[in-house]
């Protein structure tokens, strides 16, 4: 079964139809990058994964729900299970790093008995170990992205989601964080990367076996292998 | 479900308080409205008390008695006293009667006509003092007993004047519950405010809290906690303001507490001490239906 499935979904704002007729299905362990030019809909397309919006029609299933059926509490738990990094991440700023990427763990009333140790190790992966005690403010571009990614995995989600993760770093960061990724889908979960990066794309292939989603003309396009 | 809410509103978690940043300005209005508002709550329930009382006191004691004015010439007088107290005996509902002597009527007249007043030389009624007893008398069948064999005498059973003061001190207490609810209410409105301040200027907290699996439970949780407790601690200190002005009101005991009196009495002292629990109660309810209604709004 996969864990996100979308089925003739269209969604439109105000205006006109932002995507139409988008039939995708996420499998478990499968690693996707969304790609396509800006205001294609990359964003929108990520949002409607985890609930944040609901398809104006056709049908988002998660985890096995329609994504219509589902209250607020069933998406604060489709949450838990889908660990979002977005373009430009948002942290409680008066907490220490330390907290924030443990908040997942505070608010799912889990931290007490995750412990420190999970939080440690997860730090140093990331490579933020000596900047635990910093303030989100206080951290670069690039720091932010890999604490929101460290944020995003602690609660060993069953899904990856990352908008545009490399979209403020160096060549030399979002390699870093590529990797990371694909680690991550090497333990077993579902990757989705929306970027308009095909350099990363290209650099990622040659690690993973990685589809592409392309936007064009409300539409999702599978693109060919040889990209 | 109440139970379980107010338990984990004292248990709470450390943590769970610390998602939502402190709040300076705020808070401090939120704990001086909400001190403020204890502060009268205190003097509409002594109204609300005091004329209750006032209300019972002036109509069952009050009551209880009843009056009558033996007006005759000086010489006959003495006679129809007598067959007024005769006829007094026989009926039923009397527990006692007896007429005022000189002395005492002079003590009565004394504020109005002076001290040295010779009283026995004035065409003053005799006054009869009728206790009844617990059945009550039938004031209209005295009254046609009076009339026919002691054509003098008039009787008053205080109805006449009790009656509008009875109704006078159920409105007052009316009115101080009243404004005991609408105190009640203005703490409701303000906290509401305040809470939904508090939600708005958090809008990007609850939504770093929703996106990491937040339920809204558990964000409301952590308004409700602060609101809750900032409410009861102002209402505690307003509350313990009120009750130090009431036991410094002059007390008016000797002179005219049947009529002023305002003020606790007894167990009554115990009732103000449910303001802050109730301001409580109030911001827990208006804070928990503020979030309810702005988390809905959100993603």
């Amino acid at each position: 079964m996969p864990v996100i499935d979308f089925e003739n979904v269209a969604y439109s704002y105000g205006g006109g139809e932002l995507l139409s007729d988008i039939s995708v299905k996420l499998a478990p362990g499968s690693f996707h990058f969304l790609t396509g030019p800006s205001g294609s809909g990359k964003t929108t397309l990520m949002k409607l994964c985890y609930g944040a919006l609901l398809p104006t029609a056709g049908h988002v299933t998660l985890f096995g729900s329609d994504a219509r059926n589902l209250d607020r509490d069933d998406i604060a738990m489709v949450r838990r299970r889908v660990g979002v990094v977005h373009q430009d991440c948002q942290f409680l700023n008066h907490l220490s790093v330390a907290e924030n990427i443990g908040l997942p763990l505070t608010v799912s009333g889990r931290h007490a008995e995750t412990g420190g140790d999970d939080l440690s190790e997860l730090l140093s992966w990331v490579g933020l170990a000596n900047r635990a005690s910093a303030l989100p403010p206080e951290l670069s571009g690039g720091e932010r992205q890999r604490a929101a990614l460290a944020r995003a995995v602690i609660m060993s989600p069953d899904v990856v989601l990352a908008d545009e993760p490399t979209g403020n770093v160096d060549w030399e960061m979002s390699q870093r964080l590529l990797r990371l990724l694909i680690e991550l889908n090497k333990m077993g979960k579902t990757v989705l990367i929306a970027t308009h990066d095909l350099g990363l794309i290209r650099a990622t292939k040659a690690h993973v076996q990685a589809r592409v989603l392309r936007i064009a003309n409300r539409r999702i396009q599978l693109a060919g292998a040889d990209l | 479900m109440f139970q379980v809410a107010i338990a984990a509103l004292w248990t709470g978690d450390r943590q769970a308080d610390r998602v939502v940043p402190p709040s300076g300005f705020t808070a401090q209005l939120t704990l001086f409205a909400a001190g403020a508002m204890a502060f009268l709550a205190v003097f509409a329930l002594a109204l609300s008390l005091a004329s209750g009382r006032l209300a019972t006191i002036w109509g069952q004691e009050l009551a209880r008695t009843a009056t009558i004015r033996v007006v005759a010439p000086i010489d006959q007088r003495a006679a129809q006293t007598e067959a007024a107290l005769r006829i007094l005996e026989t009926t039923k509902g009397v527990a006692s009667a007896r007429a005022l002597t000189d002395a005492e009527q002079q003590t009565l007249l004394a504020p109005w006509l002076g001290e040295e007043l010779a009283i026995d030389a004035l065409p003053v009624p005799r006054l009869i003092e009728i206790v009844e007893d617990n059945e009550g008398l039938d004031p209209e069948g005295l009254r046609l007993r009076l009339a026919a064999e002691v054509p003098g005498a008039i009787l008053d059973d205080h109805n006449r004047w009790r009656a509008p003061l009875v109704q006078a001190a159920s409105r007052l207490k009316l009115l101080g519950w009243v404004s005991t609810i609408l105190i009640a209410a203005t703490l409701a409105a303000m906290v509401t405010l305040a809470a939904n301040a508090a939600l708005s200027a958090n809008a990007q907290v609850i939504a770093v809290l929703r996106l990491v699996g937040a339920t809204d439970s558990y964000i409301a949780q952590a308004f409700i906690r602060r609101f809750t407790f900032r409410a009861l601690t102002g209402a505690a200190a307003g509350t313990a303001l009120g009750m130090l002005a009431m036991l410094l009101l002059p007390s008016t005991d000797d002179v005219g507490g049947f009529l002023t009196g305002l003020g606790f009495q007894g167990r009554h002292w115990l009732a103000p001490l449910l303001i802050p629990i109730l301001a409580g109660a109030v911001a827990f309810a208006a804070t928990g239906a503020a979030a309810k209604r702005t988390l809905k709004g959100l993603a």
